[in-house]
């Protein structure tokens, strides 16, 4: 079997370009739900949103990918305006994996994972080879050549992330927004998806993930961006930025920090 | 693999079939060679018309109300991802059938004929397009179709007002004949007109067939990889609006065919919604014109209506469907 991390790496094209995203607000009716979030994602980066209920973290990945109404402000993509971007240009460049994944029919694995491909112009039952070929390699990569003709009604919890991840992976998109891809996910999964994700930023990919697994986001994530009340209240690495007060602050929960080990102890 | 791609052909194969068979059938049968002498124009006068008059347009004519209800029916089922979305229960056919009785019976169409169809589309892209709104704000399965409940009782009555109130004399037999639905009678003029709105909205909903794909991931995933979603549900609108207004234009509203096709055909397709598209479509064309041979057929003393039969198959399918979907719904939730 081939090396598909390697074989991602090569096929995701460079330059390496970035997100900027520069005062972003979100506002539902007259309730600000993102007010003024600036921060960047670069490739071969992981950054981990954190954040308690209501923060603003799918707000803001929604105003950065133009799915939020009454979203202002400058989001750009290798300074390029996501906004002056057709849908399918901004697919191929932004992968996104939503914190809702509903599937509306018993399709089998392979048919999903294509559609990954949907933005270079490709329907699941004719892929060219260059689209097989990812389809195939984000298949591998996430472990899923065994279930590949599954339906998808007969997978479990932990397959299914796997497979939205692979949907993701086969867009080739060099930037990866992900929202709670672990949830309800056991252990054992959540490590299993988040090496996922270290590999596709290793093989070359940006990713910003929403996690509420303060530990697993300080042990996989190079960066930390603390969200409250619709601010990014602070934006480092997990040494800089990962601390017993900030959990006070943004969380309002009693703990221990010793380096990148996290001990919750109870609400303040 | 081979068999899906050989599914397309053989439903288009079994739909020619089936048209050929109801050339032979009806009150006095026809051998195959006198049907065949009779469609290449070298037979006597009155088998000549029996065919070209009678039995052709009929049988076309409930080929492509078929196809136009099948493909539409995979279509709503695909843009509002539920299985039990379709023109007759959602309210669509029945709305177009007002649209159609409004102008009949108004003198519409004494000032064109072309204002029949017109009028059905009309009726059917109005209805279409709340049925689209309401799938934005409500998410729901259940509200959507009681919209659609709510839509079909709100046209029967309209119609009933307008059996009261309308210059033209309008009989409660013309009224049933919109509401349940025939092919009696139909000649190729009828057809022509039908025909291009019934082929413009299935080429519309062509157009749309990737997007539908797409939208099995629900609607934000969608346009995270590069569904515009505004463009999608509008061609959907309009392509089911064209479709069913011009089915309803030549045959009243028949339910229940767009409901069963998708629903047969999906299995073999991987339950990819482009994909079952056209297949659906044929089958429906398949269904529609054995389930006209049956209304032809039934030994009763009136002729059968051709809605009737396909309720009296289409209902209980839609409800062992809808009854089959919840142990999904549950297990998805």
């Amino acid at each position: 079997m081939e090396t598909p991390s390697l074989g991602r790496a090569a096929a995701i094209p460079e330059p390496i370009p970035g997100l900027t995203v520069e005062n972003l607000c979100v506002q539902a009716g007259c309730k600000p739900l993102v007010e003024n979030a600036s921060l960047q994602l670069r490739r071969g980066e992981l950054a981990a949103l954190l954040g308690p209920n209501g923060a603003g973290k799918t707000s803001l990945l929604r105003g950065i990918l133009g799915l939020a109404k009454g979203a202002s402000g400058s989001v750009r993509l290798q300074g390029r305006e996501l906004a002056e971007l057709d849908p399918m240009e901004r697919a191929r460049q932004l992968a996104y994996l939503p914190q809702r994944r509903p599937l509306a029919w018993p399709s089998p694995v392979r048919d999903v994972v294509a559609l990954g491909r949907h933005a270079w112009g490709c329907a699941a039952g004719r892929l060219g080879a260059e689209d097989a070929e990812a389809v195939h390699e984000a298949l591998a990569a996430c472990d899923l050549l065994e279930l590949a003709e599954r339906s998808v009604d007969t997978l479990s919890g932990g397959e299914l992330a796997r497979m939205h991840c692979a949907r993701a992976f086969a867009s080739k998109a060099p930037l990866l927004l992900a929202d709670e891809p672990v949830a309800s996910l056991d252990p054992k999964h959540r490590f299993k998806i988040m090496q996922l994700l270290r590999d596709h930023v290793l093989a070359g990919a940006g990713a910003l993930v929403v996690l509420h697994d303060v530990s697993l986001a300080a042990r996989f994530a190079d960066r930390l961006i603390w969200m409250k009340n619709g601010r990014v209240v602070a934006d480092g690495p997990p040494a800089e930025t990962l601390d017993a007060p900030r959990l006070a602050e943004v969380y309002g929960v009693h703990s221990r920090v010793t380096g990148n080990r996290v001990e919750l102890e109870g609400p303040l | 693999m081979n068999l899906r791609a050989l599914l397309s052909p053989a439903l288009a194969l079994a739909g020619l079939l089936a048209i050929f068979a109801a050339l032979l059938l009806g009150s006095t049968a026809m051998a195959p060679e006198r049907v065949l002498a009779a469609l290449l124009g070298m037979a006597e006068a009155a088998e000549h018309t029996v065919i070209w008059q009678i039995r052709l347009p009929r049988a076309l004519a409930a080929f492509a109300v078929g196809l136009a209800l099948g493909g539409s029916g995979a279509a709503l089922q695909g843009l509002l991802r539920n299985p039990l979305a379709e023109p007759g229960v959602l309210g669509v056919s029945a709305s177009a059938a007002l649209g159609a009785t409004s102008a009949l019976y108004y003198g519409l169409v004494a000032l064109s004929a072309w204002l029949l169809p017109v009028a059905a589309v009309a009726g059917a892209l109005l209805a279409t397009l709340l049925i689209a709104l309401a799938a934005v704000r409500a998410a729901s399965v259940v509200t959507l179709i009681l919209i659609g409940v709510g839509l079909s009782s709100f046209a029967g009555a309209t119609m009933s007002l307008l059996l009261n109130l309308a210059p033209n004399p309008f009989s409660l037999a013309d009224m049933v004949n919109w509401m349940l639905g025939s092919v009696a009678n139909r000649s190729f003029p009828d057809l022509a007109l039908a025909a291009p709105f019934i082929a413009a909205g299935l080429a519309l909903l062509h157009v749309a067939r990737r997007g539908l794909t797409a939208l099995t991931l629900g609607e934000e995933a969608a346009a995270s990889i590069g569904v515009d979603l505004l463009r999608q549900r509008l061609l959907v609108v309009a392509g089911t609006g064209l479709a069913t207004g011009g089915a309803v234009a030549l045959a009243g509203a028949i339910g229940f065919v767009g409901i069963v096709t998708p629903h047969l055909v999906r299995p073999w397709v991987g339950h990819d919604p482009a994909r079952s598209l056209l297949p659906s479509a044929l089958l429906g064309g398949l269904i529609v014109v054995l389930a006209d041979i049956g209304a032809r057929m039934a030994p009763s003393e009136t002729e059968l209506k051709l809605g009737v039969v396909a309720a009296l198959f289409g209902a209980p399918a839609f409800v062992w469907i809808a009854m089959r979907r919840r142990s999904i719904e549950t297990s998805e939730a």
